[in-house]
Order: structure tokens, then sequence, then C-alpha cells
């Protein structure tokens, strides 16, 4: 049995390191050692640590490292992967897509794990018409408060309370979920620049069902909010053979550099944002169809930097990772000029239009818009900002991603997400002495 | 829990009634705070503490019993504050000036300065050491004084028990190091409060605002010592290595 590590841990944002006894998983049967001896700060699964906020970090806690049970399979039969909790949609890819599969939903990163996935709920691309991660699952192993193993499905109101449940619902070791079929490694995008945020979401509205892949990226300095629609679907061997693409189902995604560990504050300023989202507008053209990019460049561009986060420095960053119904997609608008009047420079803004949400009442999305925007956490005013923002958002039924939150009000939490005590009653049965506990649920007071 | 922006959820102050520590919860972010704990002896000026913090719609606030000299009694508070849920920033504000001639007249007066300024602040702070350790975050801040960084003749009682506490507080910060707990050191100068109220003003007199503003901005930014004001730092490193004669010629 591997021997608890004090160890510092944080989100992927860098932001409020805690400290708890760190330990890694090896067997389904420690993991319940685990849970039915822990002490009073309670226990939490963590995996890759891509959650921006402190959803993976429980200080005082035992965090049980996911990511040292990794084994996972594919039936390509009936289209599904049996994997290990701590696997990674990373490895789960390299091996599948050369195979001629494809996971069924990818969020902007592969560096996450199944469990993580499914904790969180992760949507991508495709969730217009997709749905998010949680449903394509149709099978899920996890071990409870009481240190009991259960099988959950569909069926099971413990599945949909594990499913965007954070991790407080139980650990999950294994799961089974769908995946579908592609004739290669390569999507075949559609591009197009548009001059002003209207344009943009009108654009969406009318041409996102087209497309099994879409997404905005804004250009948050310009007022106009100007920026680029990409959209994709899988290509097809036809696709990849006219344009003389060789091996078209190879799949070998590989880190081409390395964020330095220090980078002066200096660089990251108004002024480099700006330059920034200047070229990167620039760099797209006004329309372009039918380009292929490989399965890397159209999901998981930043995952070919290795460590990207620390270019915000030692006081970390955060990410505003927020959700309107259509009856208030001016709140779009009203939200990225109150973020440019404070002077908080983004690089990274990306708007997306949801489907209808799944079953699970912690589940963040909903049918609408999500915009996202990375912001450095030294910003003056934008806990103040970020507050009237959340007051705008919860006022019109919208909330905040929890996998990305690490600073609303337990308040605005509560309201936000109507379902909170249903899925308290749920969880209750799984666990009911509260031995999951994250710093996340502390601080929301879940 | 801190948030992101490293905005506290939940304080507790040794010496609810402390100027200094109120007004560093008055600069903390007040839609962040959720609980707020006073700790003191009860007394007519503890509940008008808690009423001025409650009267600016502080959430949570609450006064608790606590005597600095109680030292067997300090073990079951801290836990009880601490049992109920996380606290992310302790201020050890409690503290006694004492009068100098009376001490040297009387060491009993000098046992009680001592007693409360140092041997109530190790227990407590060894207390609250514990509990942040336990908890994996937080930070224990401790008021200590200028007056601790060269024995005056005019104040060397209270100045001992300051410089006794600034060196307990150095070693927990250092005992705390990977448990996820700090200490923050603050140093001021002369604070204009009640407990100095009768006393003529020394150069760079601050008031207890000022020290709440550099209080908050250095635990954001998670250093571990700081003067108020912050240039007193280099005068009390030229007063340290002043030699004697010189030292004493000073006006006190």
């Amino acid at each position: 049995m591997s021997e608890a590590v004090a160890t510092q841990l944080s989100g992927w944002g860098r932001t409020t390191p805690t400290v708890a006894q760190l330990v890694e998983a090896n067997s389904p049967s420690q993991i319940a050692n685990l849970i039915t001896q822990s002490s009073s700060r309670g226990v939490l699964a963590r995996g890759l640590g891509r959650s921006y906020g402190d959803a993976a970090q429980s200080g005082g806690a035992t965090v049980v490292d996911m990511t040292t049970m990794t084994d996972f399979s594919l039936n390509p039969e009936n289209m599904s992967v049996t994997a290990d909790a701590g696997a990674s949609i990373d490895n789960i890819l390299r091996e599948i897509v050369p195979r001629g599969f494809f996971v069924p939903v990818s969020a902007g990163t592969r560096i996450i794990t199944v469990g993580g996935a499914i904790a969180a709920d992760v949507h991508g691309k495709n969730h217009h018409r997709d749905g998010s991660f949680g449903a394509h699952v149709t099978e899920m192993v996890i071990i409870n408060g009481r240190g009991e193993q259960l099988t959950l499905t569909p069926e099971n109101p413990q599945f949909w309370a594990t499913i965007g449940g954070m991790g407080l619902t139980g650990i999950i070791t294994s799961a089974t979920f769908t995946v579908i079929p592609i004739q290669s490694s390569y999507i075949s995008v559609d591009t197009e620049r548009l001059k002003d945020l209207e344009s943009i979401m009108s654009s969406m509205l009318e041409r996102d069902h087209e497309y099994r892949y879409t997404v905005a990226w804004i250009d948050s300095v310009s007022p106009s909010g100007r920026g680029v629609i990409t959209r994709g679907d899988h290509a097809t061997i036809a696709q990849c053979d006219s344009e003389g693409i060789k091996n078209p189902e190879s799949y070998d995604p590989k880190k081409i550099a390395s964020a330095p560990g220090l980078v002066p504050p200096v660089l990251l300023n108004k002024l480099s944002v700006r330059a920034f989202n200047e070229g990167w507008y620039r760099k797209h053209p006004r329309s372009r169809t039918g380009e292929l990019q490989r399965i890397g460049a159209f999901f998981h561009p930043l995952d070919g930097v290795h460590d990207w986060n620390r270019i915000y420095g030692p006081r970390g960053f955060l990410q505003y990772q927020f959700q309107v119904p259509d009856s208030a997609s001016d709140l779009i608008g009203v939200v990225l000029n109150k973020l440019r009047e404070i002077g908080a420079p983004s690089f990274l803004t990306v708007l997306k239009r949801f489907g209808p949400g799944n079953q699970a009442p912690l589940s963040f999305p909903q049918s609408g818009w999500t915009l996202a925007a990375d912001l450095p956490a030294g910003i003056s005013e934008l806990g103040r900002t970020l507050d009237q923002l959340d007051e705008l958002i919860s006022a019109v039924g919208g909330r905040l991603y929890l996998a990305k939150d690490s600073r609303q009000s337990p308040a605005n939490f509560a309201r936000t997400y109507p379902r909170l005590d249903e899925w308290r009653g749920i969880r209750d049965t799984m666990d009911p002495n509260h031995v999951f506990a994250s710093d996340l649920s502390r601080r929301l007071e879940i | 829990m801190l948030d992101a922006l490293g905005e506290p959820q939940s304080v507790l102050v040794l010496g609810g009634t402390s100027e200094i520590a109120l007004a560093t919860i008055k600069e903390m972010p007040r839609h962040r705070l959720r609980r707020v704990l006073l700790a003191g002896r009860p007394s007519e000026s503890l509940d008008a503490a808690v009423a001025q913090l409650k009267a600016l719609n502080i959430a949570g606030v609450e006064p608790i019993e606590f005597d600095a000299k109680n030292t067997d009694t300090h073990g079951a508070i801290i836990d009880a504050a601490f049992d109920a849920s996380d606290i992310d920033v302790v201020i050890l504000a409690f503290g006694v000036l004492g009068d100098q001639m009376t001490a040297e007249e009387d060491p009993s007066h000098a046992v009680e300065i001592a007693t409360v300024n140092y041997t109530g602040s190790v227990s407590a702070g060894l207390h609250v050491a514990r509990r942040l350790k336990n908890q994996g975050h937080g930070t224990l801040v401790v008021l200590s004084s200028v007056a601790g960084d060269r024995a005056r003749r005019s104040n060397f009682v209270y100045g001992s028990t300051k410089a006794g506490l600034d060196a307990f507080a150095q070693g927990l910060d250092a005992s705390l190091e990977k448990t996820g707990a700090h200490v923050l050191i603050v140093r001021p100068g002369f604070v204009r409060t009640r407990m100095t109220s009768h006393l003529p003003e020394a150069p760079m007199t601050t008031n207890p605002e000022d020290v709440a503003k550099i209080i908050v901005t250095a635990l954001k930014k998670g250093k571990s010592t700081v003067y108020a004001p912050g240039p007193l730092r280099f005068v009390m490193a030229g007063l340290k290595t002043l030699p004697k004669p010189l030292f004493r010629k000073l006006p006190s």
C-alpha cells in the first residue's frame, strides 16, 4: 500500500493551493479502505488536475491520485470503451483513433481522466447536438462513502448524481462509455471570420446545426466583439484522399513547446493581449471551407504547449465560464464589455451554443449560450466585477461551470443550481457522513 | 476557503476588540465573508465590536468567549471555532501596552503584560497552528510591534514581550513550512488607537486603517513579514545597528 505524502495541490489556474495527504490509487479495495479509515477532513479523488479552480484539491484530506490506475479496452463490436477512472482521454485516443473510433465528447484538453470527465460532466464543440460526456456513459463502478462498491447505470438516480457531481458522491473506479466511428484522424473545417459579435451569434444560430462541431473565438479586446467561427466534421477517407493525405488514420499528437517557468508579468498585459488577439484574428481567412486539420489541432490546440497555465505568473488565473438561455443572449455582449472596461486581458475567449442539458442535477450545460474567458487573478476590481456579472447571469437563469469556478459565492451557487437539494438527497444516500469533500465543496457549502 | 482572488470567507480574531483587527476585517471584501468570530472577554466593547461589523452587513459575525490569560481554555475554544468550519485567517491581536514605570516598581504588573502578550500568544498561536496544519491551509496574522526590534528605555517590558512574540512567530512560520499554513508577522510602528491615545505621537504614526490595508495586501501576496508603514523596515534596520551610545541618546 502506497504511503500518503503531504502535497500542495492546486487547480489548473494555480490560484489557491492547499496541502493534502496524497495517496496513489492501486486497487478498488485500497480505495475502499482509505474511505472507511479517513480522517474528519475526508477523501477526494484527483485526476489530471485540469479543473481550473478548487474542485480537485482538499486541504488536510486524503486525496487519491487516480492517475495510477489507467487500464482501458475498446470493444469495437458494441462501440464502447471500458476504462479505469484514471485512464486519460489522451491515451484512449492514441489507442482508438487509429482503429477508427473517437470519444463521444472531447473537451478543450485531452489531458483529462475518464473519472474527471464524468465528475465534471465535460462538454465539447458538439454539445449542441450530442450533449455532454455523461450522456454517453452507460455504466460506472463507484465506491460510496461507506466503502461499498456500486455498479450504476442510467436507471439509477445515483448515476446521475455522480455525473457532474464533482467527485462528491464517491470515487469512480471504472466506467464504460460509447465511442463513435470515424474514417480518419482529420477534421474537415470551415472557417468564418466575422466583424462583430452580432454577426457571430446569428451565424451560429443559423448554421451550427449543419456541423457536428462548432465553436467561436472572440477577440476580447475589440469593442465590436469580432471573432472567428470554426466548424467541422470528421473527414471521410475520400476527403483525405482528395487532399493527398497518406495514412489518414494515423494519430500521434506531440508537444510542440513548453511555456517558460517564469514569465515576467509585464509580458502578459493589455498590449500583449491586444497584439495576440489582433494577430489571431488576422491569421484566419474571411472564409474557408474544407480545410483538413488534425484532431489535436482542432480540438486541443493548447495541449501542444506544455504547462501553458504558467504564463499567468505566480498569482495564477481563473476561467470565467457561464451559461445563459437564448432569452438572455444579450448578456454575452454585456459581459464582454464589462471585462474590457476593467482591462481584464483574455487571450482565450470562447463562445459556444449549448443544446439541451441532461438529467444530472448538477450538470452545467443547458440550452443557450456559453462564454469562457481566461483572466489573470491579479487584476484589481476583478472580484467585485465578476460578482456583479454573477448577479446578472443568475437573474436570467444562467450559471457558472463548477469545473472552472474558483470564486463564486455559496448563495450564487445555490440559486443557480435549483436542483441542489434533490442532489443532496441522493448524495446523502451514497455518502451520509460527507466523507467526500473538496475545497470547492467547502467554499460553496455543498 | 479563500477564493481564487485570495479573498477570505472566514476570519477568527483573538482579541476581538482590537482596532487594527476590526479595521482589517472592514478592509476585506465584505461580500465574500461568511463567518467572522470575535474572541475576547465578554464586555461592552466586545459587543460594540460585533455590532459595528454587523452594521456593515458583514455576515456571520459572532462573539466568542476567550481570555488570553486563561491558557488552559485556549485549546477547547480554538477547536470549537475550527470544528464548525475551516478558518482562512486568524488574527492574533490581543495585547496590552501596560505602564513601564508601574511595571518597574511592581514586577507583578510586568508579569501581567508578559502573560497576556507573550504567554497567551504562545498558547493560542500553537493551538491555532495545529488546526491550520490539520486543514492544510490558512494564515495566522500575528500583530507584533517595532517595539520588539530593539528594546528601548521607555517601554522595554512591552517591547520584550513583542520581541519574544515575534521570535516565536518566526519559528512557528518555519514549523509550518509545506503544511499549507502560513504566518504573517505584522510590525506596526506607532498606531493611533485606544492603547496609545495617552501617549505623544512618534514619527511615522499611522491609523488602524492604514495597517489594515497593509495586512490585507500582504495576505493576498502571501508575505511573511510586513512593517506598517512599509518604510519603517528601513528605519528599524538602521536603528537596530546603531551603536548603543547613539541609540540611547535618541529621544524616547
